[in-house]
């Protein structure tokens, strides 16, 4: 009995440590942030980069909440992901995209949905190289299996499915001391999708049903190794006749204090969104949280 | 939430940009100004002793250092480090791909060492535009040193 009280004071004394060297022992940063679709990536699109700090002989995860406030909607994104051995990422989001503009126009319509909200399972699968250590970079392939938990108004609005799943690939490369002796880091990304605003008005459209090819890329730069700002586009289709769909951006600062937090600000662009209302460009504010372990 | 105006990020994130691309042209980098930067051949071997007692109680990797000649290897990463940085050293130790081949390095090792090597130099205060250059010069290396 004594020994066994010693062994749990033990294990709750030892506890914290092992909890603080389980993070990883990829460098700082090399997990990206985690994007709104819940792959590691920037804000907005997916990156070559595993998330968390999982190297080789490890495993790793990451939990995230991020909300974006635009001119007229709120997003709101809660994600998790789990790495193996830098090799395998899977990763869960659930997005909530508050309609409080358009209730009212939609309720004219018979509907009385506030929300568009989806789930989305992703697979990452780091195909060769090292985004450190390999002159040519990290190269990453994936899949986003998307699916509505509400299809009224998507439905509505023409959308010819309420699943739908993107496939990617994509290749980062971090330039050491490239600028003023900073290290920059460089992702493109190549996307065939039919989703609507990422899928939250649904799959294919009644102007377009088909998979299309999006370019989607970043450039940003380490202040130190704590920071990093950088800009971010990402093309998109234009599927639905309703309203028009346009491309997203956003610059952004990264603070990565150490491998277990990390806080993400950007200020976004995501254009017209879902515009029968005359609401205009949806710009505003990003911030996302994301803990490692 | 009001908007924040995106003209004053595209000039903010232009200045930063710019500034960056200033302090390059002005630091042109000769090689002599890294090996400056990293406090000479005294202030490499203090990096160097650093990194020593930082992989000592790194269970990562300690295992591998166990029972080597410490003051042999010093003297070597501190005279090769020197000189990879572009001062008067010349490094007399064995070759990357021959020291490092039996010892079967992993990725995780080599992230571990490469992290203990960034504290030691933030250590002695090397700024981390020297700390970038130095890892650009090493990092050629990894191949050699994972036997790949
Ligand atoms: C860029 C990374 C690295 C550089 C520049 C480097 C450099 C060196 C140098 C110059 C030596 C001396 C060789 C000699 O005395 O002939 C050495 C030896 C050694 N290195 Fe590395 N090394 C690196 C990475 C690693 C890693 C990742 C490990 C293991 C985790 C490691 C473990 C050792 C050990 C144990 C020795 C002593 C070998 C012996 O004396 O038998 N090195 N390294």
């Amino acid at each position: 009995m004594r020994l066994l009280a010693l062994t749990i004071v033990a294990g709750c004394l030892t506890l914290p440590a092992v909890a603080s060297a389980d993070v990883g022992s990829r460098l700082w940063a090399t997990g990206g942030v985690t994007s709104i679709e819940g792959s590691a990536g920037g804000g907005l699109s997916p990156w070559a980069l595993l998330n968390g700090y999982a190297s080789d002989e490890e495993w790793g995860g990451t939990v995230t909440l991020s909300r974006a406030v635009t001119d007229d909607y709120s997003l709101d994104v809660t994600g998790a992901g789990l790495t193996w051995q830098n090799r395998v990422e899977l990763t869960f989001a659930r997005q909530t995209l508050d309609l409080d503009s358009l209730v009212f126009p939609l309720s004219n319509a018979g509907l009385d949905e506030d929300e568009l909200t989806q789930d989305i399972w992703g697979l990452k699968l780091r195909l060769i190289g090292d985004v450190l250590y390999s002159p040519w970079g990290q190269w990453s392939a994936g899949f986003q299996y998307k699916k509505n938990r509400e299809y009224a108004v998507p439905e509505f609005v023409q959308s010819q499915d309420e699943t739908g799943t993107d496939f990617y690939a994509s290749g980062s490369k971090l330039f050491f001391a490239a600028i003023a002796g900073r290290n920059l880091l460089v992702n493109g990304t190549v996307r065939a999708t039919k989703a609507n605003q990422g899928g939250l008005l649904g799959f294919g459209g009644d102007k377009n049903d088909s998979y299309e090819a999006m370019a989607e890329g970043s450039v940003s730069l380490f202040l130190t190794r704590q920071w990093l700002v950088g800009v971010e586009y990402r093309q998109k289709p234009d599927n639905l006749g309703f309203a028009k769909e346009e491309d997203w951006w956003d610059v952004f600062i990264a603070w990565v204090p150490d491998r277990r937090v990390s806080v993400t600000a950007a200020y976004v662009d995501l254009g017209e969104v879902a515009d029968i209302a005359d609401l205009g460009n949806q710009k505003g504010a990003y911030l996302s949280v994301q803990a490692s372990f | 939430m009001k908007p924040i105006n995106p003209m004053t990020l595209t000039l903010f994130l232009l200045a930063v940009l710019t500034i960056g691309g200033c302090q390059t042209t002005n630091s042109a980098d000769p090689s002599g100004n890294l090996y400056e930067q990293l406090g000479k051949r005294s202030g490499i071997a203090d990096i160097v002793e650093d990194l020593l007692y930082l992989i000592v109680e790194d269970d990562r990797i300690n295992d591998h250092f166990a029972g080597i000649d410490v003051k042999e290897f010093h003297t070597n990463l501190t005279d090769q480090l020197c000189n990879v940085s572009g001062g008067p050293c010349t490094y007399t130790g064995r070759n990357m791909r021959e020291s490092h081949a039996d010892m079967n390095i992993t990725d995780t090792e080599f992230n571990a060492l490469a992290e203990n090597l960034i504290l030691a130099m933030e250590e002695n205060g090397v700024p981390s535009s020297a700390q970038n250059r130095l890892i650009e010069r090493l990092v050629p290396m990894y191949p050699d040193i994972r036997n790949l």
